[in-house]
């Protein structure tokens, strides 16, 4: 059981900067997630906690311990890794006991600790196999199983579900989960996948090149995005993003076309004329019946059906393009949509930061 | 992808087979068969008469105390050979595998003796080693060391089993260093958060999956140390002092070349192929099983 603290945090290689500066609290039993596009600096960012790399400036403290200088072997922790990483010589016995045998525990202990492991992973049939002889998921399984055995301060994931086929993945995640409510392990968990971090995170720290975008629980995220890069981020198909500029006293948008869209909300702060954002989400736009006052005339270009709903994606009289998802189905060429009150985020066009009443 | 390529007559892969063909013919099948042949006979140095003996030839040459004495010089010249070539090849490959500055260069240099001919490997220890103009053999000897290689078998034994070991250290450098990359960084990475220090890490990871690798090396090592070093030997000690450095390839050469009993001589080289066979076998086994993880 264990706390994780890092202060400002900042990574460069060869006088590129990868990480500027992070800040995070892991409280005890928390699983957050890091999540963001390649070469947002997400792994650089879990290896530095793991030791593997040093940081060039800042802290990592865990459980109250600044561990920033010491080797990963001192760092109570454990980590899985996207290509698992088992050992291939040894059995997954052998791959579990390995870093029990170091720390000199009876075998007894040892021989206990690992079947316990193996019975909450369901892989005991599988204990005298060698990596090789595994499939993804029962790999996957080890890895964990090498982890959970150590019983360290801090669980660290480094996309371990990635190489994983889709339907093992969603397995595979809710079994991550799980375990990790059981066991109550303070966790880090590094992905790409937005609905991985959705699903997965007590709380999300979504990254935007090797700076922390947000930090919040998923939901947080996906209602009040702190900015365009993470409103376009997370959610699935991608927020839209229409451009407009503040009117009527800041009370509401007015689009290229004229069309002025009230913010019920209320008030947003800003010069008068300001360009601004809008940002909604696809499934948040209202489907109009025919051509009234405020409706967007979407030119269909792709029609997307997923069974119970459909996406389609068009393109607004301006050229700009525009998702929308739809219940039931849909067929036809036009299809005209409304702006929400309700829904709306709007953002400041220039810093793309998030406009609040 | 294997591409097969398909000829319309007999005729044109005949001929590009030819030089090849030819080659090994020449060069191998046709002494090999001398020796099998000559070995069963015995025949006077000029070459006058011989007769058939059968296998008596191997009889005498299994009784003679001088062969026994060969043999056994030979396995311990092979082992320490094998044993330091390996041993040094894997610390510097170890070495030059950690991320260094000017690792290429470092690396390169390690591949050059591998270029460098039996006989002038020799004639580089020669320089070094000669008591009387050699930087090492003069230094030892003003320490108060008395080193002479030619009359101190054991310091003859030395100086082989170190040029041997030299020209074969970049071989089996480019082996391991190749072994150890292609070891995958997270495995020693997970060995590492596991609680492994770098030596423990070695000797339970890296070791264990380069075992294959040690496996193909040692039995190229045994095989260059029987068989390659006649050069080395011949240059730097000629088989002395007193037979300390006769191997049993030199002991052919000895036998057949100056004594001119070629009968023995054929005997034993015929034993020697026996036993070449028996490490390439073992060799291609090694390749086929070779254990992929």
């Amino acid at each position: 059981m264990a706390t994780l603290s890092l202060h400002g945090v900042r990574k460069s290689f060869n006088n590129t900067a990868v990480l500027h500066g992070i800040d995070l609290e892991v409280a005890d039993g928390e699983l957050v997630v890091i999540v963001g596009a390649s070469g947002c600096g997400k792994s650089t960012l879990l290896r530095i906690v793991a030791g593997l790399e040093t940081p060039s400036d800042g802290q990592v403290v865990i459980n109250g311990r600044d561990v920033t200088g010491l080797e990963p072997a001192d760092r109570d922790i454990a980590m899985v890794f996207q290509n698992y990483a088992l050992y291939p010589h040894m059995s997954v016995f052998g791959n579990m006991a390995y870093g029990l045998k170091i720390r000199g525990l009876p075998r007894a202990e040892i021989d206990r600790r690992v079947r316990d492991a193996a019975g909450i992973l369901g892989i005991e049939p599988l204990l005298d196999r060698k990596p090789k002889q595994l499939s993804g998921g029962q790999r996957q399984r080890v890895a964990m199983g090498r982890a959970i055995v150590r019983e360290p301060a801090l669980f660290l994931f480094d996309e371990p579900l990635s190489n994983l086929d889709a339907k093992l993945r969603v397995q595979m995640r809710a079994e991550i989960r799980r375990l990790q409510r059981r066991l109550g392990v303070t966790s880090l968990f590094v992905t790409h996948d937005q609905v991985e971090a959705m699903t997965l995170g007590d709380r999300l720290v979504v990254m935007n090149a090797g700076r922390p975008a947000q930090v919040a629980p998923p939901m947080e995220i996906f209602a009040r995005p702190a900015d365009t890069y993470v409103a376009g981020f997370i959610g699935s198909p991608s927020m839209n993003f229409i451009p407009a500029a503040l009117d009527q006293g800041n009370a509401s948008a007015r689009l290229a076309d004229g069309t002025l869209v009230p913010f019920p909300e209320g008030h947003r702060p800003g010069s008068a004329g300001q360009p601004i954002t809008l940002g909604v989400r696809p499934e948040h736009l209202l489907p109009g019946e025919g051509e009234g006052e405020g409706a967007i005339p979407l030119a269909v270009e792709l029609i997307e059906p997923l069974g119970s709903e459909t996406v389609v994606h068009g393109r607004a009289p301006g050229g700009l393009a525009i998702t929308a998802r739809l219940p039931g189905t849909f067929s036809g060429s036009v299809l005209p949509v409304r702006l929400p009150g309700a829904h709306l985020h709007v953002f400041d066009a220039e810093t793309g930061r998030r406009l609040d009443p | 992808m294997q591409k097969k390529v398909f000829f319309r007559g007999r005729l044109l892969p005949l001929v590009l087979l030819a030089p090849q063909l030819a080659v090994t013919v020449v060069f191998f099948f046709w002494p090999a068969g001398q020796a099998i042949l000559q070995s069963t006979m015995r025949e006077d140095a000029f070459g006058f008469s011989r007769e058939f003996v059968g296998l008596e030839n191997f009889r005498e040459v299994l009784e003679d105390p001088a062969w026994v004495n060969a043999a056994l010089n030979s396995f311990v010249f092979s082992a320490l050979v094998a044993g330091l070539a390996l041993g040094l090849a894997l610390f510097l490959a170890v070495q030059a595998d950690k991320s260094l500055r000017g690792a290429t260069v470092y690396r390169s240099l390690l591949i050059w003796p591998y270029a460098v001919a039996p006989a002038v490997a020799a004639v580089l220890w020669l320089f070094l080693f000669q008591p009387q103009v050699g930087l090492i053999g003069r230094g030892l000897n003003a320490i108060g060391i008395a080193w002479d290689y030619r009359l101190n078998g054991g310091q003859a034994m030395t100086l082989i089993v170190i040029a041997a070991a030299w020209k074969q250290l970049a071989y089996n450098f480019i082996f391991f260093l190749a072994g150890l990359q292609s070891i995958p960084a997270s495995v020693l990475e997970a060995a590492a958060i596991d609680g492994a220090r770098p030596t423990r890490r070695f000797w339970t990871v890296i070791f264990p999956l380069l075992s294959p690798t040690t496996f193909f090396l040692l039995v190229v090592n045994l095989t260059y140390a029987f068989f390659e070093t006649f050069g080395i030997i011949h240059a730097l000690t000629g088989g002395g002092p007193a037979k300390a450095t006769e191997t049993l390839i030199y002991k052919v050469y000895v036998d057949g070349v100056e004594n001119l009993n070629l009968g023995q001589s054929s005997a034993q080289s015929v034993i020697l192929m026996i036993i070449v066979i028996a490490l390439t076998a073992i060799q291609f086994r090694a390749v086929e099983k070779k254990v992929h993880y």
